[in-house]
């Protein structure tokens, strides 16, 4: 693993207020004392600003990520409980509260900077940069497959260390013995010599008096005991007798309900209204014209809906209004060819020259592949609850970037932003969809007209209609194979480019690329969406790499693994899904496999697709999934998200298509954008590669590559190329000449 | 209207046309019970009606009065604590966003009143009304059969909500 978080960035050991209270390399200014009254309840003391150790010797662990199923309410708290030797069964866990001083500078760190060595004496410097750096750009967020790969690693096993580190010191005083002589585990440290043995609560005061800066030392993986095991997440029981709470489950005194309806067309505004309307609705108080849309306040959210649904709403007309997805696609492919024109192609990669190739070459394939706008649909539809004074507001919601949405509210509602407190509660699916404000934005809005607290729950359509939406996209190739069957020209043109950087690369050996995209602007919503650009990607490319391996009269899996000669790791990968799978050994009638590999968020996937094609229906039996994450520090955890983000990707690859007609989105609940259901669902099997690189994300690289693995499964059994999705829109029929 | 939930009656005074999930939800503060979709496409209200699932959000709850209906904080047992499904899910750690995990459950639980021992197909179709957006479902689907076989090996007498041996 990367070598330069075993170097200490703790600088400080601070006492205030009788409490001992370890800053994490903050600087410059201490901020760990402010810290201190956020969480610490009476009788607690604050340890660092990552953990508190409780008087009866738990340990309480403040997270700055928000929980969505991704289990980082328990991950997070593993790593910094085994750097400590904390007793697991006694670890409590506390989401940040929704305070600047919680910006997430380890995930700002790692995201601009990735997990490079820096030079020791750079580090307060680098870490005074970042603090500020995130607390400008309001940073608590949760995405990108970061929490452990950034907050895990920067923070919470630091933050550990150290404060064992102190402990240890504390104990060493007090006994007056060598520190290199005690033991510490379970939350006790022991001096065998002596037959003594103490909980770290009780070392808590002499630690207090300590100012030496801590110099930890994180574990190496042989030594872990918690980390790399799978216990029982925190969250579930809550979520098995429906105590959890989501943002949609608060209850507040005298609140009210409302629900709301924007303009269908993106960016036109409602007609107003007139407040008579609803004299006749009983239950229904208020109607709030928020320019693009019309909410409804009533005493209950059915209440509401109806009154809006009754009401006379109509939408000024916009520029926008006859636009269809296909004028999107004209759009895109006329901005695509005047980039090529004029020469200025916005470019990514470019290496050697693919026009000395192209030149000279005889075997040329072209392909062009499109992916549709996608939604979220997260089961828990937007909603948000707020509660606005003329001193300040309180909102409860679940949300992906907690102090970003305090920021959006602060600007509108024209108030400070230390005046606008966000309570983060349970997501109910985030996938990318809760790091958007607009919900909370609405809420304060509303609430803003009334002197009680207002709920505002979005209906499904609403929320399949007024998303932010993984773009669609066309995607351009022109690859060269030489007469051995290995590419030697690589072209590819698409649209936009946003995260991960990686997403458009691929790992094979070609000497020339030429890898570049075109912004073409629409107005349509863009959003974060699982796996973001990989989505497509994926996609793209390996569906291409399977149709070259198929010009090149190559098996598409040794295809690949001739072109991976200089890259090990994904090499690794490949062969592990292909083993797995037993691929090359004969499948029944009418069945067929897919191969694909790719990286997204720092995790190398490989994927086998094992399917049947009956008359024209298409089943997913099985599929094999093999993922280099550098190291799964909750393996169990590890292979749900790769089982969740297959079913993810699955439903997209199978049926997901939100599409554009008169402006506005056609699909608006789950009969019409349809959802993967238990029957449809394939065996999926995960096998973890651990080695020896900088840890990868989890919740999202699976998603990318079920796609691509599917449609070449297709291909595979039907001589089918699929180069659009999604699967539903194409008729698909075995051919039982290409099986064998 | 007088309704029973869970063995309890509660007087409600809302419109007799209201879903019975926002009166669960908004008049008794049984928030377990969640709110998905509102045309019974995703099962996430699914709570029992006389030991039917049924989505709950196009239930009204004229149509639900002289019934016995059961949500999420009706099924544990109050002398064993959780009940095996419940116990299932967490020895087979399924939920992730847990959002759709109640109206699961109800399903499951609906399925097994019927069907000591289900096959896959018994399964997928009790659970087909049932969509979980983290995919979860392979994981449902071991629980609901760790559920089953939990059940078979315990008591076979079976004690009614009235009090009544079956």
């Amino acid at each position: 693993m990367g070598k330069w978080t075993r170097r200490a960035f703790i600088t400080t050991g601070v006492l205030t207020g009788g409490a001992l209270v370890i800053g994490v390399a903050i600087r410059p200014g201490n901020r760990a004392g402010k810290v201190k009254d956020l969480i610490a309840g009476e009788g607690d003391t604050v340890l660092n600003i990552w953990l508190k150790v409780n008087e009866d010797n738990t340990i309480t662990v403040i997270v700055p990520h928000a929980e969505m199923g991704q289990g980082v309410h328990t991950t997070l708290p593993m790593m910094l409980a085994d750097e400590m030797d904390a007793d697991w069964k006694t670890i409590k866990m506390l989401e940040a509260p929704g305070n600047k001083e919680y910006a997430n500078y380890a995930m700002g760190k790692g995201f601009l900077m990735g997990p490079k060595d820096i030079p020791s004496i750079l580090i307060g410097t680098v870490d005074g940069f970042f603090l500020t750096a995130t607390k400008q750009i309001s940073l608590q967020m949760t995405g990108g497959s970061s929490s452990v790969r950034f907050t895990g690693m920067f923070a919470m096993r630091v933050a550990g260390a150290a404060a064992r580190a102190v402990l240890l010191e504390a104990a060493s005083e007090e006994w007056e013995v060598a520190a290199e002589e005690l033991v510490v585990k379970n939350s006790t440290i022991s001096h065998p010599a002596s037959n003594r043995m103490a909980p770290f609560a009780s070392f808590v005061v002499k630690a207090a008096n300590l100012s030496q800066p801590a110099k930890p030392r994180l574990k190496t993986s042989e030594e872990f005991t918690i980390m790399g095991t799978s216990p029982p997440r925190l969250d579930i029981p809550s979520k098995v007798d429906g105590t959890a709470n989501f943002g949609i489950d608060v209850v507040l005194p005298n609140m009210k309900y409302a629900t709301i309806k924007a303009s269908p067309v993106f960016g036109a505004k409602a007609k107003s209204l007139e407040a008579s309307a609803i004299k006749d609705m009983p239950g229904v108080h208020k109607i709030v014209n928020l320019e693009g849309a019309i909410a409804v306040i009533a005493d209950g959210y059915w209440l509401a809906k109806n009154a809006l649904n009754a009401l006379p709403i109509e939408f000024d007309k916009s520029d926008h209004d006859t636009v269809g997805l296909n004028d999107i696609y004209d759009k895109y492919l006329r901005d695509m060819d005047i980039a090529i024109a004029e020469g200025n192609e916005e470019k990514d990669v470019k290496k050697g020259s693919i026009k000395d190739i192209f030149k000279e070459a005889t075997n040329v394939i072209e392909a062009e592949y499109r992916v549709p706008y996608l939604a979220h649909a997260t089961m828990e539809p937007m909603n948000c609850t707020a509660l606005v004074k003329e001193d300040g507001c309180e909102i409860w919601v679940g949300s992906q970037n907690p102090l970003g949405f305090a920021d959006s509210i602060a600007e509108v509602l024209d108030m400070d932003k230390e005046n606008v407190v966000v309570h983060n509660q349970y997501l109910g699916g985030g996938f990318g969809r809760r790091t958007v404000p607009d919900v909370a934005i609405q809420a304060a809005l509303i609430a803003k007209e009334v002197d009680y607290p207002v709920k505002l729950i979005w209906s499904r359509e609403e929320d399949i209609q007024q998303d932010h939406y993984r773009e669609a996209n066309v995607s351009r190739f022109k690859a060269a194979l030489d007469p051995k069957g290995m590419i030697t020209a690589w072209n590819n043109q698409f649209v936009f480019k946003h995260d991960p950087e990686e997403a458009p690369h691929i790992p094979y050996g070609v000497d020339n690329q030429f890898i570049h995209y075109t912004n073409s602007e629409t107005h349509i919503p863009w959003g974060y969406w699982r796996s973001v650009d990989s989505s497509m990607h994926a996609f793209f490319t390996e569906s291409f790499m399977d149709e070259l391996a198929n010009k090149a009269n190559k098996d598409p899996y040794q295809f690949r693994r001739e072109h991976l000669t200089n890259a090990p790791r994904f090499l690794k990968v490949l062969d592990l899904a292909a083993e797995k799978s037993n691929w090359g050994e004969a499948l029944p009638a009418n069945w067929g496999r897919g191969i694909s590999l790719h990286q997204s968020f720092g995790t190398i996937v490989a994927q086998v697709a094992e399917i049947e094609i009956v008359e024209d229906r298409l089943k997913v039996h099985r599929v094999v999934c093999a993922a280099d994450p550098g190291f799964a520090f909750h393996p169990d955890g590890f292979n749900a998200q790769m089982e969740s983000g297959i079913v993810f990707g699955l439903t997209a690859a199978l049926y997901g298509e939100i599409s554009i007609e008169n402006g506005a989105i056609k699909q608006s609940n789950f009969h019409d954008y349809q959802m993967l259901r238990m029957e449809e669902s394939p065996k999926i099997e995960t096998y973890i590669v651990t080695s020896d690189n900088w840890p990868g994300g989890a919740g999202e690289p699976s998603t990318p590559c079920i796609a691509p693995a599917l449609t070449n499964a297709i291909f595979n059994v039907s001589g089918i190329r699929i180069r659009e999705l999604p699967v539903k829109n194409h008729e698909l029929k075995a051919d039982s000449k290409i099986l064998g | 209207m007088k309704l029973n939930i869970n063995n309890t009656i509660h007087e409600v005074d809302v419109d007799p046309a209201t879903p019975l999930l926002w009166v669960i939800r908004e008049q008794l503060g049984l928030t377990g019970t969640k709110f998905g979709c509102g045309i019974g496409q995703c099962g996430a209200c699914t709570v029992q009606l006389d030991g039917l699932a049924i989505r709950s959000c196009l239930t009204p709850i004229q149509a639900a009065a002289d019934k016995e209906i059961t949500t999420i904080e009706g099924i544990s047992d109050q002398d064993t604590g959780l009940h095996a499904l419940q116990k299932a899910w967490i020895e087979e750690q399924v939920p992730q966003c847990g959002y759709c995990q109640s109206g699961q459950i109800l399903s499951a639980h609906a399925l097994l009143s019927k069907t000591t021992s289900p096959t896959d197909e018994d399964i997928d179709m009790a659970m087909n009304g049932n969509i979980c957006r983290c995919g979860t479902y392979s994981r449902i689907k071991s629980g609901i059969k760790l559920a089953a076989e939990e059940l078979r090996n315990t008591s076979t007498i079976k004690i009614l909500n009235n009090g009544e041996v079956d």
